[in-house]
This record gives C-alpha cells, sequence and structure tokens, in this order.
C-alpha cells in the first residue's frame, strides 16, 4: 500500500468538495454514494513503530466536509440508535458539512463531554457507524460514514481555536460530593455535579489524574495533552483533585461520608485487576501483565529511556496473550520500546477480536504478527528464571457458545514451542476488590462488580452511586461516561431535596 | 508535596526521614508499607515500609537504605524539602495478637520496619526476643529503640565488628532448640536471609511471618510486578501481603524476580552517582 500524505489526501479532497460545491442543483443519495470514503491520513507503518506520537493525524477541513457529504441525513437516524449516549449524529454530521463547526460541536456536547477523546478511541464499527445506513448500502461497515473521525475532528477544531470555556457553574450550594476514581465515569461525574454549584472532591490512587486514559491507552492512539486538558477543564470549574489518595486505604468509603461530610459519593474505580492466565510459568522473569507493561510505559514514561527512571523490560521477540484492545496497545507499545519481533497469540479468529477494527489494522501494519486460533500452555524459562520460549496449542472452532461466538476447542496433540523473552498476558481485567472489602453492606455481584441501579447509579447504601467499569466489569470509555451522566443526574436530584 | 520534617543519616547507607503525610499517619498499622516517588514527571515510584508515624504531628517515618536511583534521589533531599508523593498505607496490616514468645529477626534495614511489630507484640502481652543482624558495626541500627522493647536483644554481625560474629540464622537457631520453644517468628530483611530463616524454623515447626518487599509500580493490585508464589498460588504483595507464611513463599522466584531489571538499574546507578557527584558506588568500596 501507498502511503498518501496528510497534503496530498487533504488536495485531493479540495478538488472533490470544490466540484460539489459548484453544482447547482442539490446533492442526491446516490451523489452522496459516489463520494469516496475519506482515507485517515497517518503517520507510515515504518515510521510510527519508531516513535510514540499519534498515529492517526486527523482530516484536513476539505476532508472532513467531504466525508460529512456522504452522509444521507436519514430521517429514522439508525445511528443514533447505535450510539450509547444518543448524540444527534446526522445533526453534527450535517453542520460540519455545511462547515458550521461551533455548531457541530455544541450538538456533540449535548450528549458527550469528551468527544474528543471517543472520537478516537470508541468502537464505533460495532455502535453508530454498524447502523450506518450508507455503509449498509455499499455493503461494507468499513464504509459507513466515519462518524468518530467527524467527532474527532470537531472536538480537535474547538480545541486548537483555544475556544473551549470551561462551563459555567451554578452558585455553591454548601453540599458536598466525592468521587473515587478519575477515569472518564468520573470525570462525567464530576464536570455534571460541580456544574450544579456542588463542591466537589475527586480521589485518585495515581500520582496523576486520568484513570485508563492515561495510564492504559497509549499516547499513540490518545495524546495525553488532550486527557491533561480535561482535567484542566475540571480544575478550571473548581473541582478540587486529590491524587496519591486511595479509598479503602487512605480513607474509607464510610468515613468520607459520616466523618468526612460528603453529602454523596460516586464509585468510579474502575477494573484494574489484572488476569492471568494461571498457567505454569506465568511468574517468570519477563512475564507481565498488559496492565503493569502500559503503565511502565505510559504513567511512568518509561518510552522516554533518556529521562525516566522506571524500567521497562529489555524485549527481542514478544508474545502478547489476547485480542482486545489491551492486548493490541501491549504488542504496538512493545514495537515501539525497541523489541524486534511482536506474536500476538489469540485463541479464536480475527472476526471475535473484541479490539477496534482500526486498531487490529494499524497493529498488522506495523508487523505485529498474528497467531489465531492458538493458546498458550505453558511459559518456559531458563536457569535463572528468565522466559525462554512458550508452549502454545492450536484451536479450531467448534459450536456457538452462550454469546454466539463460536467457541475454540483445542486440537488434541497440537503443541509446539515459540522462542520468546517476554509474556504479555492481555486477558482482562476484573474490578479491584479494596472498596468492596472495606465498605461493610455494598452488594456486588459474584463477578466483583459493585450492584448498581441502571438508571441512576444508586447502590445498595443510600448516598452512594457507583458506574463505569466497576459497575459493567471491563467495558468502554462511552460507557463509563453514559454511566456517569446518569449517576450524576441521580446525585444532583437527590442533594436537591436533602 | 510531603515536607520533610527531619532527616537524620542513622549508618553509612541508612537515611531516616520524618515526612508529613497526616492522613497516612492516622490510619497506618503496624507492617504497612507507602509508595514513594521523588517526582512526577520521570520519578520511579517505590514502596517502602512505615517505621513509625505520630497521629498527633501527622508525620510517618521511613528508614531506607540507599540502593539505587531512587534511593539516592530521597537521600539527597534536604531537611525541608519535600517529597512530591506519597501515597499509603498499603497492604495489610501484621496479625498481632499474644501468643507467647516471638522471635522478631531484623537483618539491616529490615530492623526498621520491624521496629512497629516487636512494639506491637510487647504490646499484647508477647515475650519478644529481638534478634539483629548486619554486615558491620556501621550498619546496625535502631539498636537502642530495639532494646526499650526487647525482653533479649541478641546484635550480630557478618564481621564481629558489633555483638557476635554470626549470621541471624545461628542465634534463631539456638532459640528454637530452647525448650519451650518460640512460639512464633518474624523475619524481616534481605530475601535470602528470610529464605535462611525460614528453612532455620521449619524443622522445629514455628510458624514463620516474612515480609515480602518486591518491584512494585501502583501498589494497589492493579500491575501484578508485585506477585510471587506462596504455596504454589500466586498472590500480589501489595494488597495480599506484604507478610506471608514464610515456609511456603518461593524465594528463588522472589530474588529472581527482583533482579528483573537489574542491569537498567545499575546503569541509572551510575549516571545518578554522576550527576549528584557521588564518587562511590555502593558495595564497590575500596
Ligand atoms: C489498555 C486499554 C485500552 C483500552 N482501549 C479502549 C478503547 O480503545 N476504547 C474504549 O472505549 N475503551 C477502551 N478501554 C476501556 C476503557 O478505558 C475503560 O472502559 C474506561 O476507562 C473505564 O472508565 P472508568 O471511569 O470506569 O474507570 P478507569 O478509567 O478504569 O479509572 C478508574 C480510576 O480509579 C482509580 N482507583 C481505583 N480504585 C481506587 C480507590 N480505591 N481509590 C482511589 N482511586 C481508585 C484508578 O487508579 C483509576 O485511575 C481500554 C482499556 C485499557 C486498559
Ligand atoms: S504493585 Fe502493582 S499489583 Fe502490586
Amino acid at each position: 500500500m501507498t502511503h498518501a500524505t496528510p497534503e496530498t489526501l487533504e488536495a485531493e479532497a479540495r478538488a472533490q468538495l470544490d466540484a460539489l460545491l459548484a453544482r447547482a442543483e442539490p446533492l442526491k443519495a446516490k451523489d452522496r454514494l459516489k463520494i469516496p470514503p475519506q482515507p485517515m491520513p497517518s503517520q507510515p507503518a515504518a515510521v510510527r513503530r519508531g516513535n510514540i506520537e499519534e498515529v492517526a493525524l486527523g482530516f484536513g477541513p476539505a476532508q472532513a466536509r467531504l466525508e460529512a457529504l456522504r452522509c444521507w441525513q436519514c430521517k429514522n437516524a439508525p445511528c443514533i440508535e447505535g450510539c450509547p449516549v444518543r448524540i444527534d449524529i446526522p445533526g453534527f454530521v450535517r453542520a460540519i458539512a455545511e462547515n458550521r463547526l461551533e455548531e457541530a460541536i455544541a450538538i456533540l456536547k449535548r450528549n458527550t463531554i469528551l468527544p474528543a477523546i471517543c472520537g478516537r478511541v470508541c468502537p464505533q464499527e460495532t455502535q453508530c457507524q454498524e447502523k450506518c445506513t450508507v455503509g449498509k448500502a455499499l455493503k461494507d461497515v468499513n464504509a459507513a460514514v466515519a462518524i468518530g473521525r467527524l467527532e474527532r475532528y470537531a472536538a480537535d477544531w474547538e480545541r486548537e481555536q483555544g475556544c473551549a470555556a470551561p462551563p459555567a457553574v451554578k452558585p455553591e450550594t454548601g453540599k458536598k460530593v466525592a468521587v473515587i476514581g478519575s477515569g472518564p465515569a468520573s470525570i462525567t461525574v464530576a464536570a455534571d455535579v460541580r456544574r450544579e454549584g456542588h463542591a466537589v472532591t475527586m480521589f485518585e490512587a495515581f500520582h496523576k489524574p486520568g484513570g485508563v486514559l492515561l495510564y492504559g491507552i497509549p499516547e499513540f492512539r490518545l495524546p495525553k495533552r488532550i486527557v491533561e486538558l480535561e482535567i484542566a477543564t475540571l480544575r478550571a470549574m473548581g473541582v478540587e483533585i486529590r491524587t496519591n489518595f486511595v479509598v479503602g486505604r487512605t480513607r474509607t468509603l464510610r468515613q468520607l461520608l459520616d466523618e468526612d461530610g460528603y453529602d454523596a459519593v460516586f464509585i468510579g474505580a474502575g477494573a484494574g485487576l489484572p488476569k492471568f492466565m494461571n498457567i505454569p510459568g506465568e511468574n517468570l522473569v519477563g512475564v507481565f501483565s498488559a496492565n503493569e507493561y502500559l503503565t511502565r510505559a505510559n504513567l511512568m514514561r518509561a518510552y522516554d529511556k533518556a529521562r525516566a527512571h522506571t524500567p521497562i523490560y529489555p524485549s527481542r521477540k514478544v508474545a502478547v496473550l489476547g485480542g482486545g484492545n489491551v492486548a493490541m496497545d501491549a504488542a504496538r507499545m512493545a514495537l515501539r520500546i525497541g523489541a524486534e519481533e511482536v506474536h500476538l497469540v489469540y485463541r479464536r479468529t480475527e472476526v471475535e477480536m473484541p479490539a477496534r477494527v482500526e486498531e487490529v489494522a494499524h497493529a498488522k501494519e506495523e508487523g505485529v504478527e498474528f497467531h489465531l486460533l492458538q493458546n498458550a500452555k505453558r511459559i518456559l524459562g531458563d536457569e535463572y528464571g528468565r522466559v525462554k520460549a512458550i508452549e502454545c496449542v492450536r484451536y479450531e472452532l467448534g459450536e456457538p457458545d452462550e454469546s454466539g461466538r463460536r467457541r475454540p476447542v483445542e486440537v488434541k496433540g497440537s503443541e509446539f514451542v515459540m522462542d520468546v523473552d517476554t509474556v504479555i498476558v492481555a486477558i482482562g481485567n476484573e474490578p479491584n476488590p479494596l472498596i468492596r472489602q472495606t465498605t461493610e453492606g455494598l452488594q456486588t455481584s459474584r463477578w466483583g462488580t459493585i450492584l448498581a441501579d441502571e438508571a441512576t447509579g444508586q447502590t445498595s447504601l443510600e448516598r452512594v452511586y457507583a458506574g463505569g467499569d466497576i459497575v459493567l466489569g471491563a467495558a468502554t470509555v462511552i460507557l463509563a461516561m453514559g454511566e456517569g451522566r446518569r449517576a450524576a443526574a441521580a446525585i444532583n436530584a437527590m442533594l436537591a431535596t436533602r | 508535596m510531603h515536607r520533610i520534617v527531619q532527616k537524620r543519616q542513622l549508618s553509612d547507607e541508612v537515611f531516616l526521614l520524618r515526612v508529613e503525610a497526616p492522613l497516612i499517619a492516622a490510619a497506618r498499622r503496624p507492617g504497612q508499607f507507602v509508595i514513594v516517588q521523588a517526582d512526577s514527571e520521570f520519578g520511579e515510584r517505590i514502596p517502602l515500609t512505615i517505621a513509625d508515624a505520630d497521629p498527633a504531628a501527622g508525620t510517618i517515618t521511613l528508614i531506607f537504605q540507599v540502593v539505587g536511583h531512587t534511593t539516592h534521589r530521597l537521600a539527597a533531599l534536604p531537611e525541608g524539602g519535600a517529597i512530591e508523593n506519597v501515597l499509603g498505607p498499603l497492604g495489610r496490616p501484621t496479625h498481632i495478637e499474644k501468643v507467647g514468645t516471638v522471635v522478631c529477626v531484623g537483618g539491616g534495614i529490615g530492623v526498621a520496619p520491624l521496629h512497629p511489630i516487636a512494639q506491637g507484640m510487647k504490646l499484647a502481652g508477647n515475650r519478644v526476643v529481638i534478634v539483629i543482624g548486619a554486615r558491620n558495626a556501621k550498619l546496625v541500627i535502631l539498636e537502642d529503640e530495639m532494646r526499650a522493647i526487647a525482653d533479649e536483644l541478641i546484635v550480630c554481625t557478618d564481621d564481629g565488628s558489633r555483638g557476635r560474629k554470626a549470621l541471624v540464622t545461628a542465634p534463631l537457631k539456638e532459640l528454637c532448640e530452647r525448650s519451650p520453644k518460640p512460639d512464633l517468628a518474624v523475619a524481616i530483611g534481605p530475601p535470602i536471609m528470610m529464605k535462611f530463616c525460614a528453612e532455620t524454623t521449619r524443622p522445629y515447626g514455628v510458624p514463620t511471618v516474612v515480609s515480602l518487599n518486591t518491584i512494585m509500580v501502583d501498589g494497589t493490585g492493579m500491575c501484578g510486578g508485585c506477585r510471587v508464589t506462596v504455596g504454589g498460588q500466586t498472590r500480589f504483595v501489595c494488597v495480599d501481603g506484604p507478610e506471608f507464611d514464610g515456609h511456603q513463599v518461593d524465594f528463588d522466584n522472589l530474588m529472581q524476580r527482583l533482579r528483573t531489571y537489574k542491569p537498567r538499574e545499575d546503569e541509572l546507578h551510575e549516571r545518578c552517582h554522576l550527576e549528584l557527584g557521588i564518587a562511590r558506588l555502593e558495595g564497590r568500596r575500596p
């Protein structure tokens, strides 16, 4: 594949856009179908493997308008059905097409407070874009209107204008809300509750706020300055942020309510506990959870070897176990840290991979080798207890399971050994038990997630709400944000009557 | 920001910092630790045991040995200076109860975390025998403080420059041979010392608690970097520990894991010597 520069893509789009705008008669559906889907300008694979900068560079203005013109503006707007927070998608897309960017961003912000982030990391192909009529007409979900990229375009435009004023805050009510964690669920609650004039304190265990957006999702997918800007907005609104504060240890949730005078608590503690495979050799030197690997690289900045004090393992051949976003991020980060070969080992096929399609495509372009229908059985070590190889076994797809996915079954006797020096386990995360263990009466499911009312986020305890991954299990940014929205509304309503 | 209200050099390589951290001082119990980071941008997060706390003054006491990059940076901070990030208290507190006779064995810097535990054991009504070990007299710390608690105190050094010339396992063995034998042993120090303490008490069936210090990142259970094998099971030291049954711990795996980043750490260590203008490297003295 040849690599077109952003300038070429923009120039081509400009010419097509000018031709369309020069037409006298309005665009019909079939004219719109003829507009080619706009490719995302990106760093060439060979270059980006060696740096930490963002891979996708964002549409230019003509590309964005041209892409937006592909939208049919369907009356029934099936895309809105596909959006977990029901953004008025045809509305904001049309505003971009008509070059009214201020309006586009205003429409987005009615339903999401993190468009620059969600535009980058949402799994659009299973949400809004899956439902898109244009994609259906072209019989290819990847040819749907690029709603996520347009969302990002509008949000980036606003940030670059420097016109993102912090939301207005109503007069102080004298009431106080504690928000535990600082991921997307908590950021949303903090903003929405603060807006009503309540004092908000955010408690984060790490030394920097942002949750997974900061420590998990890498810079090359989500630049940290974008997350920092959201945090700066919270601060500008008067939200107090206390880092290095682990609820359950520094103070308990009960102490916040009973002794420290908080009127309500929101738990947005995420799903931070890494799962391991429970196979022999998993504690050898050179085996890491993706959480550890990515935290060292992202939060602790270990990729910056000249300045960071936190070390990261000097790998040559890496095996990453898993097929989700976390696995893709770990694999691509390992390349950037300097690994010569990265092998991704996944039990099912590419169709079942939960990762965003764009990340799978990027990983392949960058040279990550996919080993599908295979699974690790044990990890082998040398005399110093360091990883030297991994034993895998092949799988084939059997009958569909409860989730409708065909269940992979082991092919007997198909074991083989692959030489690697590093194994990164990325098979999922579960909720951290700390808050559950230190809060009497807080009801949880048998998976350790906190039980909360779907409409309000209310937990089994009075004045205690929860949302995001701690309730859903490892899920997505947009779902965490949506839960935060609903919980904030319920907290505001509760405080109004208190 | 956590102000350093007091700084003392306890021995050649060992420093004491009393640091403002009111919430941690109020919440902490013996056996717990904190994660410390000298600077938010590029600093490393390292675990340090809380040696003591003063809830009224809102301070905690950290005692550490200068072994690498981050501990050098901490040791270079002046009284009145500040540590950017201190998180805690972390880990499960020591289970303290009256069992009868408790032998507390501390090796090197391990004497610091042992101190509050010995204190707790004494307050709970136990007879407390304390064994302190160090490479040489200069590295013996908290001897007076321990003497004030102990029913019996044994000091030993590798070179005999203070107390007995012995490894801590020698007096520990003798204590196990006494009748009645101790009801509990608590050993804190370098992994190799804890391993041999556990081997010493094993034949006598004396339950032995060890406190593990592993590589950590978050200290809250989200990375698994601190994992150890205990009785064939994987456990996270930061949330399941730091104390475990010494007879069940796979010390060889623990020691291998501690060396994960050795080459990189040595490189950083050298660099920081150059930056801080410290001539010699520890352990390589003339
Ligand atoms: C590597 C990786 C890649 C991902 N990629 C995508 C993607 O492309 N698209 C997508 O939609 N989703 C992705 N996700 C999932 C997404 O990031 C999460 O669903 C989302 O961040 C959950 O938000 P949250 O607010 O519930 O919690 P988190 O973002 O998990 O934040 C929770 C915060 O709470 C803090 N905390 C926990 N316990 C305590 C306590 N006791 N006291 C104080 N603080 C505490 C934690 O330190 C953390 O900072 C990814 C996740 C990972 C790990
Ligand atoms: S230090 Fe990360 S899980 Fe223990």
